[in-house]
């Protein structure tokens, strides 16, 4: 595909997949040459010498970042991403490996001093262990935060929010309370066969099936009947109160006795019609 | 009569030890909301453990919950110092996802915009760190650059900082063509004259030397090992500059030199921003003077909203529109790494897209992050002023670091 974008070009690929697969050898899981970044997907307890070799013998001299990325479904859910460059070969490569909650990765904090923070954040963000870290604290988040909030389980809006209070004087944690229900829209097209029931269409389907209870669903305030429709057959139930009720219904039977009042009669022609309008 | 030598008061069987301060969270050195554990051996700084996170906002969390275009402005509010830089590497990497073709004037409008970003940001940094420093008057005069570069992206943008001016596909609007002259003159009749001015009163000035020469010396191994980029790695003596090996849009088109350092040490880091103004000028004159008339933006109406002049005429132009603003545009699956070269150095984007009209995962890659985890080690042994010079220096902003 003719390349159209504007992105970073950097030196030609040509080769370079290759070269780094045979020489990784049994090292690598999966490689591929997409959208312009070569990705090499590695075995997880060889990613320190699978680094090493890419520093070493291929002129990857640098760490730019290392990612962590979620993906739920899978058994080895996360994935660990590493984006090296090399400054004389003028290359990017991006390598992977994956790995669950439990399973350490081996650190590379021995090939590259940056990776520590790097790692940490990792850490942080999806709890994923790097085995041989020797720092491996929280880093980005509160002091004393419990979870790992980038992962997709976690709620956007948190457990916990905090605020000063004034009688105790400190800052106080407390459960999320959110003013309204965080506003998520699907744009699946009903078209395409959505596999949801749209709003509204629950009402010709007899029993719908229940919706799968949301465990991690932050508090909301309001009625837990909210989704009872709601319906107004007796005054009581308008909510106008007892006052204004006895008021209309003293009206009703009193001056128009109940008529009400009629609307003016339609003119024959509007004013301007015959002027030819505003168009 | 007797008389008794002087005793030394520390000698005997006291024991010093060290002991630990805090920089920070609250600091006026600290650029932001930085806190530094130092141990301090009396004013010699033995080790320094930076705590960031203070301004951690879950930026990357937000951005996966938002649509590609609802996430753009989230990069202005990173480095707030430079957020059409920040703009840059997103779009770009949407752009490299869907391999979308940028019309040439929108190119040059980026890069023109990009370095009239670079001046801003250099402005900030440079007269910050000399105030940290202990001078005054450079600041206020360097922040009068700024005040006009700020009104330049106000005239172009409607925003002062926070532009969302970049888009995939190009830029939001076309800049009228008295800015474009506006800023041709401004840069020789107000920029240099106020930058040489507030210069010569730095560069060559003894106590602002005192302060910085020799100051956290990294050699070119260590630059590379600790990942640095930018001014920091330049500053080191390697040539490294994104706008030049790895050119995006019009960069490559752009006549301009690399700044390195030959002593790598604080005052270097400084002098090769004070060139990097002056290049940015050079490349911001060539933009002035290539740039060509055209579409601002890419006619791919599944990604670039149409006008509202067409809007109005032309039905499909209204269904673009409105699909465009409520969906947003769908990205084909796969992941990208772009980096950019931002005021402060390497800015990464990692997005993963599966597909949809949503990022799966946006991983930022800031560039205060490899600095200021080096502190540690650049500011072993020297002493506790030395520590703001340092993190002058480094040029970190909170917004990105800690995201």
């Amino acid at each position: 595909m003719a390349v159209l974008h504007s992105a970073p070009r950097y030196a030609s690929f040509e080769g370079v997949l290759d070269e780094l697969t045979g020489a990784l050898g049994d090292m690598v899981v999966a490689s591929r040459e997409e959208y312009g970044e070569i990705v090499i997907n590695v075995v997880r307890e060889r990613v320190e010498d699978a680094l090493r070799k890419l520093r070493d013998e291929h002129q990857f001299q640098q760490l730019m970042d290392i990612a962590g990325a979620d993906y739920p479904t899978r058994l080895d859910r996360f994935d660990v991403v590493y984006c090296l460059l090399s400054v004389t070969r003028n290359l990017r490569l991006i390598v992977k490996t994956t790995t669950d909650e439990a399973t350490p990765v081996p650190t590379v904090t021995t090939l590259w001093p940056n990776a520590g923070w790097y790692e940490r954040e990792v850490y942080d963000m999806y709890g994923v262990l790097f085995a041989g870290n020797t720092d491996l604290r929280r880093i980005l988040t509160d002091y004393g935060f419990e979870g790992h909030p980038f992962r997709k389980d976690f709620p956007l809006t948190g457990y916990v929010e905090l605020r000063y209070s004034e009688e105790d004087k400190r800052v106080v944690y407390e459960p999320v309370e959110l003013a309204q229900d965080l506003r998520q829209f699907d744009f699946m097209s009903p078209w395409e066969g959505a596999d949801y029931v749209l709003p509204g269409d629950e009402k010709a389907v007899p029993p719908p099936p229940a919706p799968a209870p949301v465990a991690t669903a932050p508090v909301t305030r309001g009625p837990a009947e909210a989704d009872k429709p709601k319906t107004t057959d007796t005054p009581a139930q308008t909510g106008a109160g007892d006052k204004a009720n006895a008021e209309a219904a003293k009206d009703g039977e009193g001056k128009d006795g109940g008529k009400a009042p009629e609307a003016p009669a339609p003119t024959e022609s509007r004013p301007d019609a015959d002027k030819g309008g505003k168009a | 009569m007797s008389f008794s030598l002087e005793q030394s008061p520390t000698t005997g069987d006291e024991v010093i030890t060290n002991y630990t301060i805090n920089f920070g969270p609250q600091h006026p050195a600290a650029h932001g909301v930085l806190r530094m554990v130092m141990e301090l051996d009396g004013e010699i700084i033995e080790r320094i453990d930076p705590h960031v996170g203070l301004l951690h906002r879950g930026t990357e969390k937000l951005i996966e919950h938002k649509t590609y275009l609802q996430a753009l402005p989230y990069f202005d509010r990173l480095d707030y110092c430079s957020p059409l830089g920040m703009e840059h590497s997103y779009v770009l990497a949407v752009e490299k996802l869907l391999n979308l073709g940028v019309p040439l004037r929108a190119q040059y409008l980026r890069v023109l915009f990009a370095e009239l970003t670079r001046i801003c940001n250099h402005m900030l940094n440079m007269g910050s760190h000399v105030m940290d420093v202990g001078a005054m008057t450079p600041n206020l005069w360097l922040f009068e650059i700024r005040e006009d570069c700020l009104n330049f992206f106000e005239r172009a943008s409607g925003a002062r900082m926070h532009s969302a001016w970049f888009r995939p596909g190009g830029v939001h609007q076309d800049v009228p063509e008295k800015l474009l002259v506006d800023i041709g003159e401004w840069i020789d009749t107000r920029l240099f004259p106020l930058f040489e001015d507030a210069m010569s009163l730095v560069v060559d000035n003894r106590i602002f030397k005192q302060r910085n020469v020799d100051i956290a010396i990294v050699s070119k191994e260590d630059a590379l090992a600790w990942g640095f980029s930018g001014p920091m790695i330049r500053a080191a003596g390697i040539p490294w500059d994104l706008r030049k090996s790895q050119p995006y849009d019009v960069y490559d088109r752009m006549e301009f030199d690399i700044p390195v350092g030959t002593n790598s040490d604080c005052y270097d880091r400084f002098m090769v921003r004070v060139e990097e103004v002056r290049q940015s000028a050079r490349i911001m004159k060539q933009c002035l003077a290539q740039m060509p008339q055209g579409p601002i933006a890419s006619t791919d109406r599944k990604v670039v909203p149409p006008k509202r002049a067409e809007m109005k005429q032309s039905m499909e132009s209204l269904i673009h529109h409105f699909k465009l603003y409520t969906e947003g545009f769908h990205v084909p699956a796969g992941e990208v790494y772009v980096a950019t070269e931002s005021p402060k150095g390497e800015f990464g984007v990692y997005l993963v897209s599966d597909g949809s009209n949503k990022p799966y995962r946006c991983k930022i890659r800031p560039t205060a992050f490899s600095h200021l985890q080096a502190m540690d080690f650049m500011s072993k042994g020297h002493m506790l002023p030395d520590a703001t010079a340092i993190l002058g220096a480094i040029d970190v902003v909170f917004g990105e670091c800690d995201r």
